[in-house]
């Protein structure tokens, strides 16, 4: 059953009463009070407001979940794969964006997201946050305050350009990447969120143009952070000494722990993307968890046969391939699925880290591509091939979602969904690099690189051993 | 007077220290170093990318003692730190000059 059952349920309910209880009344014997209209409305009225509570309290749980994945998750696990004169410098960036994009959501991002506009784009109307209070925007979540969908939102909005800092690390300039992911964050990511997630958005499963299903984010987040990141990548070029010197992580233990957040998060970020607290809710949930579990097994299968050792790190970054490829599909399929998506994602995306980047030779650093932009692109097609209307009737009940219900067609939606967010990620992130390389320069000089980003970038050090 | 560099396994240097005190040499000092002999270090795996680590981790252990203590010591430390395998470090013997103990400027053995 879904979440929508259960929504549909409810004012059925609140619409039966006021006849049942007249009929009582009507038959009933003298002497007992007659339901008023106002006690009625006053019991709609509580209804409402406990449906409301329940929701509020899952979904701002949510957004702190989806925050916890920023910082500290994903500042851990990049922090630890990093050199350690890089520590600071790394987690930096991922800090930064906690607080750019926060701001610029608040001004306008969330407005050209969310907003009514045009297929591509939304409007000027949340300018400042205008209009958007504490009751339900019914476009969106009937629900919850609107604060509370714009705070989750804005969660989703931090982690995308956090997330492609793990292809130019250890090389770019601190203030190149603050003013070349705050435009980002508003010429990429906004664009691609009203396409998928807004009202009239091209991409709208509920009438957009080209209906895809994106439950979480597979393209709005992942596509376009992962194939933005191996354009920068490419763009910035490698790392000093790349791959002649030895780059490995200084540090396993803190991208473990950053790893094993991320995961823990994720539950908020999928889970909370039904918007509600209803069963939808625990199906992502369950779903997430499956497929991170499974990841992880595909990964070290895949490495402990290529290299003769399961390692932590491939286990870890299995889990986070494996919450990707879900995240589009969390919402819309089986466990079974779930689980079968999960360790598809682990062998595609170990494959892409182990031979597709050693064949090409470029420097995606911390594997931001391999991981997201793969991961994100498989699990936004596999999306279409196991959604099925058991999980969620997307398309209006009793209509086929996915391959499963026989819906073959939807997988060509998914790959138009994926091909705009791949021309998107590549032409917007182009023109910023190459207008912020005029303006600011992006990378670091030589010494500074040799120097590490803590010292050059920020004049301090992540481990001062002495007493 | 002679001093003796003993370069060892570091998971070694509890069994090392304990038959120095038993065969009644006392004082030592201990380094924490880093390095490699004919035993070329080994591979680490991350994210399929081998990396060949030479420099392993050692401890280096300094003693400065009379001569009649030399083969003492040496049996003390290669019989506790022997393991048969490639790796187990060397001994370096050389003499020393002068001794000074600097609280009271006592000088040769009796610094010891």
């Amino acid at each position: 059953m879904s979440g929508r059952c259960f929504r549909y349920f409810l004012p059925v309910l609140c619409c039966a009463l006021p006849t049942l209880t007249l009929a009582q009344t009507s038959s009933a014997a003298a002497g007992q009070a007659p339901a008023t209209q106002a006690q009625i409305a006053a019991l709609q009225q509580s209804i409402q407001n406990a449906q409301m509570s329940a929701d509020n309290a899952w979904m701002l749980v949510s957004a702190a979940l989806v925050l916890l994945m920023t910082g500290p998750g994903l500042a851990l696990f990049y922090g630890g794969l990093v050199r350690k004169k890089n520590i600071l410098g790394t987690m930096m960036q991922s800090f930064a964006m906690m607080g750019l994009v926060t701001i610029l959501w608040a001004i306008v991002g969330y407005s050209l997201a969310f907003g009514h506009g045009n297929f591509f784009i939304g409007g000027f109307e949340h300018v400042f946050l205008r209009g958007v209070g504490l009751t339900p925007n019914t476009d969106y979540a009937p629900t919850i305050p609107e604060q509370t969908y714009m705070v989750y939102q804005l969660m989703f909005a931090i982690i995308t350009p956090a997330l492609i800092t793990g292809a130019f690390a250890e090389r770019m300039k601190f203030s190149a990447m603050a003013v070349f992911l705050s435009l980002w964050s508003l010429l990429v990511y906004s664009p691609m969120a009203h396409m998928v997630w807004g009202v009239g958005g091209l991409l709208n499963a509920n009438g957009g143009h080209i209906p895809s299903l994106d439950f979480a984010g597979g393209t709005v987040v992942h596509i376009t952070s992962g194939v933005s990141a191996l354009v920068t990548a490419l763009y910035l070029g490698k790392r000093l000494g790349y791959p002649h010197t030895a780059m490995p992580p200084h540090s396993m233990v803190l991208s473990f722990i950053g790893a094993c957040l991320l995961w823990v998060g994720w539950f908020g970020f999928n889970a909370g993307s039904a918007l509600n607290s209803g069963p939808l809710a625990t199906s992502a949930f369950i779903n997430t968890h499956f497929a991170a579990a499974a990841a992880a097994l595909g990964w070290t299968i895949f490495e402990w046969k290529h290299n003769g050792k399961p390692t932590a790190l491939g286990a870890i970054s299995g889990a986070v391939a494996g919450l990707v490829a879900i995240t589009p599909a969390s919402g819309y399929v089986q466990p079974f699925a779930a689980l079968l998506i999960g360790l598809i994602a682990g062998f595609f995306c170990s494959f892409m880290v182990f031979k597709v980047k050693a064949m090409f030779g470029y420097d995606d650093s911390l594997d931001a591509f391999g991981v997201h932009g793969a991961g994100g692109t498989l699990g936004a097609l596999l999306t279409g091939l196991f959604a099925t209307k058991a999980i969620n009737a997307a398309f209006g009940a009793g209509m086929a979602t996915g391959a499963m219900d026989g819906h073959w067609g939807q997988i060509l939606n998914q790959a138009a969904g994926a091909g705009i967010a791949w021309g998107i990620s590549i032409v917007g992130t182009l023109v910023l690099l190459f207008v912020v390389d005029k303006v600011i320069g992006l990378r670091v000089s030589h010494e500074e690189e040799m120097a590490g980003l803590d010292l050059s970038q920020h004049g301090e050090e992540g481990y001062d051993l002495n007493p | 007077m002679l001093k003796i560099e003993a370069i060892l396994q570091p998971s070694k240097l509890d069994a090392v220290k304990d038959a120095l005190l038993e065969a009644g040499i006392e004082g030592m000092t201990i380094l924490e170093a880093r390095g490699h002999g004919r035993q070329k270090g080994h591979t680490e795996f991350y994210r399929g990318r081998e990396y060949t680590v030479d420099l392993l981790p050692k401890v280096k252990i300094e003693l400065v003692l009379h001569d009649e203590l030399k083969e003492k010591a040496i049996q003390a430390i290669t019989s506790a730190a022997r393991t048969g395998r490639i790796g187990d470090g060397k001994i370096f013997i050389s003499k020393i000059d002068e001794a000074i103990r600097i609280r009271n400027d006592e000088r040769g053995d009796s610094a010891l």
